[in-house]
């Protein structure tokens, strides 16, 4: 693009307002019923919401190590395409991220795409082993300036380590990004416990080793006063525990992934591995608690989990394959399915769920700002009277493990701009 | 559709094949009567008590499925195995008599042969068919046949017993 | 039907065809007739991805008694655990012009995968699948309780039987109950509550943790082994004691119904499940259950391979 100055025609802002939008220098500058400016390039955004850049707080990138399956920059362009403007990268890389070159690494290859912003995640301890802390302090003043720790894909399970790791991370203003998963509980388990697991003889994952991660969590967090980010909530338990320690004052934020909003346990009835994911899909009655508390705010935030997995991980048997799902080119779309379409959710919501909070916790500058005047021109034009198919042949990132193949979704992405530049042009990839 | 047999005339049938039977093996001594299921069976029970009567000393039929050798079985839609019986007497070194309502292509007797074949060695096998339609495809003939009916190859022939449909009857289906 | 791959694939006249089936065909193995032409020309591959010598031999013995050509495909070891592997597998064996797969795997679904996929065309047997089904046990299991205690009916309607042991791991556990209830039995499962799965209470069986309290009410005991690999991993506290509560001596014989059948799919682990002297009773049916294994796959492989192929996709 030559020009780095646009008129956003006639979109709807999330309070429901109508306004043009200019967008001049990176910034968002004037928000007028009817703007001219004869040196922009005029985007229609009729029927578009305006949101603000959507930011994931939790992507795995799979660089460096598996770039077979992801790069930072093939993630950054399923990315955009999704919406996105930010992205954090889980620490389970090969190095793992657990100082300052790996964090620094990562950062550097996002600036490099240039797509949307990458924040490192740095790992909680050494090689994620979940026995001593890994370098945080360096992490956190490193140019990735890491704020958000985590063992994901691991969860910190030692109680005295994430006692240690909630007290140490408060010098740094920083949180711990816990994955919620009592590891004695779920020795070699492949899905949700429950009527499912014990008809397809399926080593069952219980709701419980989830929830007493979550309990436990939420009480070392209130006791030594840090913050604690709950990953991937999957439970309805979970959600009331959640919603307990918030009630209490506890410094606890959580996310809800897409697919735990739509999709359930009997899917693993097929045994295809699509559907295998780490924390496994549960019940309809666990879909229905992940909804409401989304909508009612005890769940803060919707992120990705996106896992890309090359195909002969998941053409295989159900036990042998790699856990996880594709997520950021259809996230949006699915929580307009799940949450705004039957008006659980308002398009404000979606922006606090999807932008504002995200950013917030993960402590990132220039991300998750109000559409205003002044605000970096993080933006993403959604038309939510459109629908799509889902064709894991079309994806953008490099990795085609997507459960939603096949299924029409609404809600197109038709424009992301990342700091003013566009990203995504009409749906297509700039 | 039109009538070939009525029921008296298949009763007048079965009772010439039986006399037929006993007359060509001097007596019931050494027969061995095997129906082959579903109709043949039935026939075959029916032939039993009229030489019986004939004989005044109890002959039994017993049936013989042919099912797992046919060589038609990937042409139609899967079939239930019938039951095999033979009676005490046996089949070794015995004329048995192999008892069907319909022969036309052959191709239902060559499996039976064979299923005999794998049971033990008879002295002499013969058949009796109620109905011989002709369009043979192998080199096989009945020793007794009710009735011959000549039967265009797109035309049925359906022969219906008492046992089983009811009532005593073969039809003619189809343009001659 | 295309594939057996669950009990749940047979509708109760499927099951007492492959029954009466299973019938007729053990008179052929009686008598002296041990071949027959039916599947000439046929190819079946027995895919072991597990070790099974017995469930493999009677699998092999059915197919050649209906005169199939049979390839043995024996896996373990080898890289087939591997899920690039089972795929590459199953194009080969479509390379070879197999009409049937009769797959042992220690995953469960293995079986369903290959049905389902695009990989290979032809009919899928699941000769049991990690800890989830083993259909032709059980057809052999309802075969052998028919025999004994059939009364004549096609089914089992009425029947009582216990199912003793280590039912969470349990193939053979999952397609019987399954089975016994489509045929009209009533099923108790007896095991110490670690040996049971959460969500058992949505399957069609009662649930008892006490042996000696159901012990004299069925008509049938089906035993299941209890794998020496549970031992030390706190099912429960040692063999001993697991014997005391859940193991069948010979004062529990003594407590059964005189027509009572004893059942084990085997291989036995005597003195622990089973105490050799119950094994070994007149009640006991464990040998035979062998023999009726031939027959029951006879009519399996008959009954999928040996009508008029169905359209790819149809069950």
């Amino acid at each position: 693009m030559s020009t780095t100055t646009f008129v956003l025609k006639g979109g709807t802002l999330v309070d429901g307002s109508i306004s043009d939008i200019l967008i001049d220098g990176g910034v968002i500058t004037r928000i007028e019923k009817s703007l001219t400016d004869e040196h922009a390039t005029v985007i229609d955004a009729t029927d578009s919401i305006v949101l603000p850049g959507l930011v994931d707080l939790h992507t795995h990138l799979r660089q460096p190590g598996r770039e077979d399956a992801e790069t930072v920059a093939s993630a950054s362009r399923a990315g955009a395409k999704g919406g996105f403007t930010a992205l954090s990268a889980m620490a389970n890389t090969s190095p793992v991220a657990d100082n300052a070159g790996v964090v620094e690494q990562v950062y550097r290859l996002g600036q490099e795409a240039g797509l949307l912003d990458v924040f490192p995640i740095g790992a909680v301890t050494e090689g994620l082993k979940g026995e001593t802390l890994s370098e945080i302090g360096a992490m956190a003043d490193s140019i990735a300036r890491v704020r958000v720790f985590s063992d994901d894909g691991m969860c910190v399970f030692d109680p005295l380590v994430m006692r240690r790791a909630l007290e140490y991370i408060k010098k740094f203003d920083g949180v711990i990004a816990q994955h919620a998963q009592e590891p004695r509980l779920t020795i070699g388990s492949q899905m949700n416990e429950g009527e499912m697991s014990a008809r397809l003889g399926l080593r069952g994952w219980p709701a419980i080793a989830e929830e007493a991660i979550i309990a436990r969590d939420v009480l070392l967090t209130d006791h030594v006063q840090s913050r604690l980010h709950v990953c991937h909530v999957t439970t309805a338990g979970g959600v009331e525990i959640i919603r307990w320690a918030k009630a209490r004052g506890i410094n606890v934020s959580a996310e809800v992934t897409p697919h735990h909003l739509l999709l359930t346990d009997d899917l693993a009835s097929s045994y295809d591995p699509i559907f295998k994911v780490n924390p496994p899909l549960r019940t309809e009655k666990d879909v229905h608690a992940l909804r409401e508390a989304l909508a009612d705010g005890t769940i803060d935030i919707v992120a990705t989990d996106h896992a890309p997995h090359t195909m002969e991980s998941k053409e295989c048997e159900w036990q042998e394959a790699s856990f996880g799902m594709l997520g950021l080119e259809t996230a949006i779309s699915i929580v307009q399915k799940t949450m705004v379409d039957n008006g659980l959710l308002t398009w404000q919501g979606v922006a606090e769920r999807m932008s504002h909070s995200p950013a917030r916790i993960g402590g990132y500058e220039h991300q998750g700002q109000k559409i205003s005047v002044g605000s970096v021109a993080n933006v993403t034009l959604i038309n939510p009277l459109k629908s799509w198919t889902v064709d894991r042949d079309l994806v953008q990132s490099r990795s085609r493990n997507t459960p939603f193949h096949g299924y029409v979704l609404p809600g197109v992405v038709t424009h992301t701009f990342y700091k003013g530049k566009l990203t995504l042009e009409n749906g297509v990839n700039v | 559709m039109s009538i070939a047999l009525s029921a008296s005339d298949i009763s007048r049938a079965l009772t010439r094949i039986s006399h037929e039977i006993v007359e060509k093996n001097q007596g019931a001594e050494n027969i061995t009567l095997l129906g082959i299921p579903t109709r043949g069976a039935h026939l075959a029970i029916r032939v039993a008590q009229t030489i019986s009567t004939i004989e005044s000393r109890e002959i039994q039929a017993g049936m013989l499925d042919i099912t797992m050798h046919r060589d038609d079985l990937r042409m139609r839609p899967l079939r239930a195995i019938m039951s095999t019986t033979i009676p005490s007497v046996g089949i070794e070194g015995r004329d048995v008599v192999l008892i069907d309502d319909v022969l036309y292509s052959g191709r239902t007797i060559r499996a039976a042969l064979d299923a005999l074949g794998e049971l033990g060695r008879p002295r002499s096998v013969q058949l009796a068919v109620l109905v011989d339609r002709g369009h043979r495809q192998l080199p096989i003939r009945a020793d007794f046949v009710g009735k011959n009916l000549p039967t265009s190859s797109n035309q049925s022939v359906r022969v219906h017993l008492v046992e089983i449909d009811g009532a005593d009857e073969v039809l003619i289906e189809g343009e001659g | 039907m295309r594939h057996l791959l669950s009990i749940s694939d047979l509708n109760k006249s499927d099951a007492i065809l492959i029954l009466d089936t299973a019938t007729e065909l053990a008179r052929v193995s009686d008598g002296q007739v041990k071949k027959l032409p039916t599947l000439r020309g046929r190819t079946i591959v027995n895919l072991f991805a597990e070790d099974s010598t017995r469930t493999r031999i009677s699998f092999e013995a059915a197919a050649k008694r209906l005169s199939a050509d049979v390839i043995n495909f024996s896996a373990k070891g080898s890289s087939i655990s591997k899920g690039e592997s089972l795929k590459d597998t199953a194009m080969t064996l479509q390379a070879m012009g197999a009409d049937a797969v009769v797959i042992r795997h220690s995953a469960s679904g293995a079986p369903q995968r290959l049905a389902d996929s695009q990989w290979m065309t032809g009919s899928v047997i699941n000769a049991g699948d990690g800890t989830h089904e083993h259909p032709s046990q059980a057809l052999l299991d309802a075969f052998t309780i028919r025999k004994h205690l059939g009364k004549g009916g096609a089914d089992l309607a009425g029947l009582k039987v216990a199912i003793v042991g280590d039912v969470l791991h349990s193939r053979v556990a999952r397609s019987n109950v399954l089975l016994l209830n489509l045929l009209g039995a009533h099923v108790t499962l007896v095991a110490p509550p670690t040996l049971l799965p959460v969500g058992v209470e949505s399957w069609p069986a009662k649930v008892s943790y006490d042996l000696d309290e159901v012990i004299s009410q069925v008509d049938a005991v089906m035993m299941l082994r209890v794998q020496q690999e549970r031992m030390n991993d706190l099912f429960f506290p040692n063999a001993r004691e697991y014997s005391r509560y859940f193991g069948l001596n010979s004062q529990r014989l003594a407590m059964m119904q005189p027509h009572a059948i004893i059942m084990h799919p085997g291989p036995m682990n005597r003195g622990l499940e089973i105490a050799a002297e119950v094994a070994d009773s007149a009640r006991s049916v464990i040998v035979e259950q062998v023999a009726n294994g031939v027959s029951i796959r006879m009519a399996i492989l008959y009954v999928l391979l040996a009508g008029a192929p169905l359209e790819a996709g149809s069950n």
